[in-house]
């Protein structure tokens, strides 16, 4: 039987691995939670109410990880022994910190919102290819060691893009 | 052979006896009350036969108020104790009504921060005030039915933040209604559309009533309404419109001017009624007498919408926005469903459509539209559509966080995130030997504090003396259904902790709404006695109804001695029930079977989700 400890592959009865149907976790988050969502109780008192607000939560935690490739990807290296520790570690290879820096050359000097959309494509091409990358070392490869770096690096193009949409948006 | 029963009329003891539950909108300039009645959902006249209740309140000399139209006719005459659009006052100070300067009510700030007005009656809190509308719309819906109500679902609006539903809740409390649910009012409308019209895909509600706006992103699929992003203005509506017209029509007339509190309500309500007369004319004389002069101006439609081009464009910018938080473009809309008198503005419908290449959705009245979906979901949280295929996903409207060194803000929770929802953030301690720690709860999306809502502070003391850096103290937010907040802190090395409701700095404290309720809400004493032993009967009867039904399902779960014990209270309750006079004795009994039986009910709460769960695994596996 499901219980709360459940990990979310568990939960939501998916396969434990980072390649996933967003529209299948969409179904069963809908079907999930109209089982256990206090609405559902709303006549019941409140030890009920209680109950099924912490199984609606703990639902809702389960869906907001595992629809985001990120956050998917952080969970599967952690269940599988090798944590992110993304405030401990922030050791990157050369490389990337080079394509990191050249990024926010070009974002301080662009101030058109054609060139700002040009670069978002740009970063999103980066983020496609660093989630295959991350699809084949977790899914394939098994190696979660290895994925920890790729999770990284999929923190700070996630964080750059957020700039990037930040300035957009001041633009539009 | 067994004698078959006959109760009473109105005392029927079959367990599933419908329960009475209504939908109210609580809006600004008017409010509503609808109810689902023979499968369908309808608003609920007066005696006079009109379903709107102006939300506007008077308070006379004495003891005396008038609630609805009565106050709106008072207005001119007596505006400064005449209270209307009090919506926008709601758990807020005074600092967060900037144009207080162009009403008419003597403001003042009471303790805590927020605001009341000054009355004959003395200084009255906007939770009051609307309480007064809410207890109008509850004995409307008491004589309909000719009974007591079940509960109510209560729209706010998707903008609303913490502060603001509790005052919401307070003033249904204060009014003596059961609250099922706070919903917001762009969901309430997609109901209200979506079971006429049972469409799926991605549709926007566009909501403008008289104080606030409001556009939702919603995707309905399968019967689960799910908000995809909210956004909008909490100070911008109808209200605008017609003072941005009054302005226009005065700069025609230079030297005249609105000194008077009578004035301001006199020109308010000329505007707007030239408003609305421009929605089918081309143009329209506005004429007032003010005490400085006569005023006699003539405004077309395009004077009027190039008066008004600003507030329009802020709309359609809030629409963009909520759009790109939902990662969607205009063009995966597939429909947009307009909400709110306001809407009824041709300037409001031509800019609608031209942004999103669609004539927008108006086959429902747009005033009523918000009452009839929170109708329908009030009679399905009540129980009374057991087969109902409606959820509501809701999402947090604003990011909730924690004051961190140096005035700023570490979010917690970010917005649009899909409630019920619990997060934690671990912090530590700044200096060696610190043992306590303050927390300053905050909501916005700034990043300094002082930019934020503050909602609560709470200390977390007791810290054993560590180090700086070295305690772990997690910090848990926990947000229910209705959108209200509960923060947790705890030490995780020593196990110290705190724990707070979040009621806001603008709420009430529950001591100040008992006070209030045992104060002049209902007329006589004796009255509000009878009133109060009939409500406990009300709830022991519930109680009494839920036990049975939970012991029917799944008594099983229970040993003898467990059983034997909640059916010696049950006894007990129903006999309190036929003899007991005082109120308070009734609902102790009350209380002792509902703690008697909370851990029978956690059990199986736990055992029928599990089932559920693990029964809906195995069928898609």
């Amino acid at each position: 039987m499901i219980s709360l400890q459940a990990d979310d592959f568990e939960l939501f009865g998916v396969p434990v691995q980072y390649a996933q149907d967003r529209a299948q976790l969409d179904v069963r988050w809908k079907t999930l939670q109209r089982e256990a969502h206090p609405d559902r109780f709303a006549a019941e008192g409140a030890a009920a109410q209680r109950i099924a607000m912490q199984w609606s939560v703990r639902i809702n935690e389960a869906y907001q990880r595992l629809k985001d490739p990120l956050k998917r990807a952080a969970y599967l290296c952690e269940l599988q022994g090798a944590p992110v520790q993304a405030d401990n570690n922030t050791a990157m290879p050369a490389a990337f910190l080079m394509q990191q820096m050249e990024w926010r050359e070009n974002l301080e000097a662009t101030d058109s919102a054609q060139g700002l959309e040009a670069l978002a494509d740009e970063v999103a091409a980066e983020q496609r290819r660093v989630q295959q990358t991350l699809a084949q070392l977790l899914d394939v490869a098994k190696d979660p060691v290895q994925a920890v770096g790729q999770v990284r690096a999929l923190m700070f193009i996630e964080r750059f893009t957020q700039e990037v949409n930040a300035k957009l948006d001041r633009l539009t | 052979m067994a004698l078959l029963q006959i109760s009473e009329p109105g005392q029927s003891p079959d367990p599933h006896q419908r329960r009475i539950a209504v939908g109210i909108d609580l809006g600004t300039t008017h409010s509503l009350v609808a109810s689902v009645r023979n499968g369908v959902a309808e608003c609920l006249p007066d005696d006079d036969g009109r379903v709107i209740l102006p939300s506007v309140v008077r308070f006379m000399p004495g003891q005396g108020r008038q609630i609805g139209f009565d106050a709106v006719q008072s207005a001119a005459s007596d505006p400064v104790n005449t209270i209307a659009s009090v919506k926008r006052f709601m758990g807020r100070g005074l600092q967060d009504i900037a144009d207080r300067s162009k009403l008419p009510y003597e403001f003042i700030a009471s303790e805590e921060g927020m605001l009341s007005i000054q009355t004959v009656q003395g200084p009255k809190s906007p939770v009051e005030v609307s309480a007064e509308i809410l207890a109008t719309l509850r004995y409307r819906a008491e004589d309909t039915f000719n009974d007591d109500l079940y509960g109510a679902v209560i729209t706010v609006p998707a903008y609303f933040d913490d502060a603001q539903r509790q005052a919401t809740k307070d003033a249904a409390q204060l009014a003596g209604l059961n609250v099922l649910r706070l919903i917001n009012e762009p969901t309430a409308a997609a109901i209200a559309y979506g079971l006429d019209n049972a469409s799926e895909g991605i549709y926007a509600v566009f909501d403008l009533g008289g104080g606030t706006f409001d556009i939702s992103i919603l995707r309905l699929t399968q019967g689960v309404f799910e908000v995809l992003s909210t956004g909008g203005d909490s100070a911008l509506g109808g209200d605008d419109y017609d003072l941005a017209l009054a302005d226009a029509a005065m700069s025609r007339q230079p030297g005249l001017q609105a000194a008077s509190a009578e004035d301001k309500t006199v020109l308010k309500a000329v505007a707007r009624a030239a408003k609305e007369a421009l929605t089918h004319a081309d143009a329209v004389t506005l004429q007032a007498t003010l005490s400085t002069g006569s005023l006699s101006v003539q405004i077309s439609r395009a004077d009027f919408e190039q008066a008004t081009q600003a507030l329009t464009a802020r709309c359609i910018t809030a629409v963009r926005k909520a759009l790109r938080d939902a990662h969607l473009a205009k063009d995966d809309v597939q429909g947009v469903v307009m909400v709110g008198g306001s809407t009824r503005m041709p300037q409001i419908q031509q800019a609608v459509a031209e942004f999103f290449g669609q004539a927008p959705l108006n086959n429902l009245n747009p005033d009523e539209v918000v009452a009839l979906g929170a109708a329908i979901q009030a009679n399905q949280l009540a129980g009374n559509n057991a087969a109902g295929e409606l959820l509501l996903l809701d999402v947090i409207p604003l990011s909730l966080g924690i004051e961190t060194m140096g005035g700023l803000v570490e979010r917690i929770i970010p917005r649009n995130q899909t409630i019920p929802t619990a997060m934690a953030q671990d912090f530590t301690t700044y200096q060696d030997g610190q043992t306590a720690l303050a927390l300053h709860v905050v909501q916005g999306e700034r990043d300094l504090v002082q930019d934020c809502r503050s909602l609560a502070r709470f200390e977390l003391r007791g810290i054993p003396p560590m180090a700086a850096g070295a305690a772990r103290i997690r910090v848990t937010f926990t947000v229910d259904a209705d959108g209200l907040l509960n923060v947790g802190a705890k030490e995780q090395i020593s196990g110290v902790e705190a724990r707070i409701d979040v009621k806001p700095s603008y709420g009430l404290s529950d001591e100040q709404i008992a006070t209030m309720l045992q104060e002049s809400f209902t007329t006589a004493q004796a009255d509000m006695k009878a009133r109060a032993l009939v409500e406990a009967r009300v709830d022991a009867d519930r109680m009494l109804l839920a036990t049975r039904s939970a012991l029917a399902a799944d008594g099983e779960l229970l040993s003898d001695v467990d059983r034997a014990s909640i059916d010696a209270m049950m006894a007990t309750l129903q006999a309190a029930i036929q003899i007991e006079q005082d109120a308070k004795a009734l609902e102790d009994c009350t209380q002792a079977l509902a703690k008697g039986t909370e851990a029978f009910a956690a059990e199986r709460m736990n055992h029928s989700i599990q089932k559920a769960l693990s029964g809906q695994n195995i069928q898609t596996l």
